[in-house]
């Protein structure tokens, strides 16, 4: 390729194969991580429980997520703190 | 070598399957290998019109699990290569006509009497595909250059490996040099990068698969087209041999009309 056509491509828009590649690799991360709706809602339910014991948080405004890092997925989540607790309020130890 | 069962499938519909079993059925069993190619596509058979075989059946796989006929029996010879045997699937019945347990016992029996078994898997991520895949050792998952064709491959690659198949190699069908060139096409490498599996193979997209099929013929009785030569290779390394992946590009501006699309840059 000569200088010219090269400098051309740099210009141009992204190819349509990089869209591609970009929008699988995208929806690729969610497949890969397809928990039920169901579910997540009763891990954020049981977050908030054990989370609770310690400290005071404002439960509606927690956000949890995937994300992805290079090639591995990471669960991310977002828990506002309003207060922390003296003293744990834990009952019982796990079984 | 210990026999071998394979399941060939897809996740997302019409991407190659039956068009590859049929050309590695071939192509293993001119090797030599007692190869038998399975129909695993229970209400939709096909593999026996891309083999041309369609007017030699009497029995077919629905057949045998229920004990109606013998495995020989309903094991149609193919009169052209040596080696070659289709087990067509029931057209009249449905994929629920066949139980998991039912398919574990016809592949030990296959394991008996053939080198290497191919199964046609259907579309989808069904019953259809887990009888089709239950009692293989092996898959090859075939996609084409397509986000919604890989994206079902990742998939099917994720059952795959739950259901412990191994190897699990891809098939990357339907190829387009010319607009991969143009950056227009997803390539080889981005399809690996994604899918994370080994490849056994790429299929350019030629007519010649089209002709052949309408003739009844795989391209691995004997034709020279590219196609025919990507899938013979494939066949080779399922082998075990190594073999370099073909310059498609190249041989996609090999000929008269190659030589026209270069000079008008197509
Ligand atoms: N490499 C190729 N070049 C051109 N045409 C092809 C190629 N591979 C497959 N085809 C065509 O694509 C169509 C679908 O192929 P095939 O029936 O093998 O797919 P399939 O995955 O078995 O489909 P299904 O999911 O319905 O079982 C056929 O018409 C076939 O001729
Ligand atoms: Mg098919």
């Amino acid at each position: 390729m000569n200088f010219l056509a090269r400098l051309f491509q740099m210009i141009k828009k992204e190819k349509s194969k990089d869209t591609a590649k970009k929008r699988l690799q995208l929806v690729l991360i969610h497949d890969r991580t397809d928990i039920s709706p169901e579910m997540m809602e009763n891990l954020r339910k049981d977050l908030i429980g054990v989370i609770s014991n310690y400290l005071d948080i404002e439960e509606d405004k927690i956000e949890l997520d995937f994300s992805k890092e290079e090639r591995s997925v990471a669960l991310v989540a977002n828990i506002p703190v309003k207060n922390v607790k003296r003293r744990a309020e834990r009952r019982a130890e796990p079984a | 070598m210990d026999p071998r069962i394979i399941v060939v499938t897809s996740g997302k519909g019409g991407v190659g399957k039956t068009t590859t079993t049929a050309n590695l059925a071939v192509a293993l069993a001119k090797a030599g290998y007692k190869t038998a190619a399975v129909d695993g596509d229970i209400g939709l058979r096909n593999l026996d019109v891309v083999l041309g075989l369609e007017n030699r059946i009497v029995f077919n796989l629905v057949d045998v699990v229920e004990g109606a006929c013998k495995l020989q029996k309903a094991m149609v010879r193919d009169k052209r290569v040596e080696n070659l045997f289709l087990l067509p699937a029931a057209q009249t019945r449905t994929k629920d006509a066949v139980s998991p347990d039912q398919m574990l016992k016809l592949c030990d029996e296959l394991r008996e009497n053939f080198d290497i078994t191919l199964i046609d898997s259907p579309a989808g991520i069904e019953q259809g595909f887990r009888n089709a895949a239950i009692g293989a050792d092996e898959a090859i998952v075939v996609t084409t250059p397509e986000v919604s064709a890989v994206r079902d491959a990742d998939r099917i690659i994720g059952m795959l490996e739950s259901m412990s198949k191994s190897p699990i190699r891809l098939v990357l069908n339907r190829l387009r040099p010319a607009m991969v060139k143009s950056g227009d096409m997803i390539d080889v490498k981005d399809v690996l990068d994604i899918l994370a599996i080994d490849l056994i193979g790429v299929i350019p997209d030629d007519t010649a698969v089209v002709i052949s099929t309408n003739k009844g013929e795989p391209l691995t009785l004997g034709d020279e087209s590219i196609a025919a030569r990507a899938f013979s290779n494939v066949a080779r390394r399922i082998l075990g041999e190594e073999v370099p992946l073909l310059d498609l590009e190249a041989s996609d501006q090999k000929g008269f009309f190659g030589f026209l699309r270069k000079a008008l840059g197509l």
